[in-house]
């Protein structure tokens, strides 16, 4: 009798979502995910793996670790990324070497795909957490992610 | 506590005091209808605010927290942004019908209000076909609902009230069957006596096994009248953009929104008179004391409102044919099987008495 068979399941099953989804309401006190935005502003932490923006970390010393190599360049697939290199004499060897003088940024553009931070060799850009990026001109969009005088860390490109 | 609970008794007295009788009648009606309506359009509206909270809380989110303590002003506030959308229609559509159809179902549905006993007494209208009158009036809804989606001239909104034609002409005969099964067990109509009999028990507990299928059977049933998911055919927001109201804006569109709720509340009052004791107390508490009985009514009629809301926020959506499906080939045989099962009970005087 797969009739009454199928009666029962169906009872059973239905009963086993009221069941998981009862759970859910009765500890619903304690484990809400709704972040109240705008009040808490000063205690919202995003989550590590959010995608806000492209940065490159600098440390203490000013140094970052991109050696211009623009692999995150051609990995970009809608040319967000510039990067405005030149070869020069480095002062600790001596020979001419590719350094990197603005690593060019468009948020306008991205599309948050990560492409560039997998490509990276040497980690150099990460995802940052911020998400609040209006401004009121597109132009502060185009972000220069190195600060101005820094160099590569030391034993990077080892 | 010696108010008389039997309020049109009550304000017909009151008002024949200066009136001739006829006028007295009418006005004691009209005065009960306004009463009714402020309280059940507030009612209303605060249940949906349950439900948006009680969504909130099945799905682990907060819900309306902002307008008034605990969000509880929000719905007011929907309300009034309702009130002053403009009344926005088509071209093409039949005016007449289309300004109609919002109207046939809130009346209907406030319609049904009348007849629930909330304590002893306390009932505008106790006629004694009480249950054949409900089922009655609880059919006439889905023909503004039909009106509606007929009159807007949009395809969307025609296939919306067709569904909704299906699904009520379908789900009308096990919501009728699985009240007749309980009709078998109190051998009245009547919403007063019904609860009267339950003095001996609630009908659920009297009737044991058929018993307990009935209600079942009348939980899906109803919850399937009153267009809810997971029988939301017919506003089906995924297919059909808003079904049968695609076309209805401001005030309109509120009356359509309104009417779901208080059929929601009809139909659990139904389940609460019928099979929970109306406005009974568990093992007769608070007997000496009628008037507590609105608390036990309105309690009862809430704890399977959200019965009803928590089917909604678990079960996925049926298609059409599983919906037809489950109505013909499980619910009604099953609800015929459980008529035939309930006679035989009532018949060997095997109900649970105390």
């Amino acid at each position: 009798m797969s009739y009454f068979g199928d009666i029962y399941k169906g009872i059973k099953t239905l009963l086993t979502g009221m069941s998981v989804t009862g759970k859910y309401f009765l500890t619903s006190r304690k484990g809400a995910i709704t972040q109240q935005y705008p009040d808490n502003k000063e205690t919202l932490k995003m989550f590590e793996r959010f995608r806000g923006e492209v940065v490159m970390p600098h440390d203490e010393n000013n140094e970052h670790r991109c050696t211009g190599c623009q692999k995150c360049e051609l990995a970009c697939p809608n040319g967000s990324i510039e990067i405005i290199w030149d070869r020069q004499i480095d002062p600790e060897s001596g020979k001419k070497k590719k350094m990197i003088d603005k690593h060019i940024y468009h948020l306008g553009m991205c599309t948050m795909c990560g492409l560039c931070i997998e490509a990276c060799p040497t980690d150099a850009i990460v995802w940052a957490q911020n998400f609040e990026n209006s401004v009121y001109d597109r132009s502060y969009l185009t972000k220069v992610l190195n600060q101005p005088n820094s160099k590569l860390k030391a034993g990077v490109e080892d | 506590m010696n108010i008389s609970l039997n309020i049109t008794k009550t304000i017909t007295e009151l008002l024949s005091g200066f009136m001739p009788e006829g006028a007295a009648n009418i006005g004691a009606m009209v005065t009960i209808a306004l009463i009714y309506l402020a309280i059940f359009a507030v009612a209303g509206l605060y249940l949906v605010l349950l439900e948006r909270k009680v969504a909130a809380w099945f799905q682990l989110r907060l819900g309306p927290n902002r307008v008034g303590p605990w969000g509880l002003l929000q719905t007011m506030a929907d309300a009034l942004k309702l009130v002053s959308k403009e009344l926005t229609g088509t071209v093409k559509a039949d005016k007449f019908l289309y300004n109609l159809a919002p109207y046939f179902v809130i009346v209907s549905s406030l319609m049904a209000l009348a007849v629930f006993p909330f304590t002893k007494e306390f009932q505008a209208f106790d006629i004694n076909i009480g249950i054949f009158f409900l089922i009655a009036i609880s059919s006439i809804g889905v023909i503004g609902i039909l009106l509606g989606g007929w009159a807007s001239n949009n395809k969307f909104a025609l296939i919306g009230a067709m569904r909704s034609g299906v699904q009520t002409i379908s789900y009308e005969l096990s919501v009728g069957l699985s009240l007749l099964t309980m009709v078998l067990l109190t051998g009245t109509l009547q919403l007063s006596e019904i609860v009267e009999v339950q003095k001996n028990g609630w009908l659920i507990v009297q009737g044991h096994i058929p018993a307990i299928i009935a209600f079942m059977i009348y939980m899906i049933a109803g919850t399937a009248e009153t267009n809810r998911a997971p029988f939301d055919m017919v506003e089906a927001e995924s297919e059909l953009g808003a079904g049968f109201h695609t076309e209805y804006s401001g005030m309109k569109f509120a009356y359509f929104f309104l009417a779901e709720f208080i059929n929601m509340f009809i139909i659990a009052a139904i389940a609460t008179t019928v099979f929970f004791g109306g406005w009974l107390s568990p093992f007769g508490i608070t007997e000496s004391i009628p008037w507590l009985g609105v608390f036990w009514f309105i309690g009862k009629t809430f704890l399977l409102v959200f019965l009803m809301m928590w089917f909604r926020w678990t079960f996925p959506r049926l298609r059409v044919d599983q919906l037809l499906t489950l109505e013909w080939k499980y619910l009604l045989p099953l609800n015929l099987l459980n008529i035939i099962l309930m006679a035989v009970i009532v018949w060997l005087n095997l109900t649970i008495q105390f």
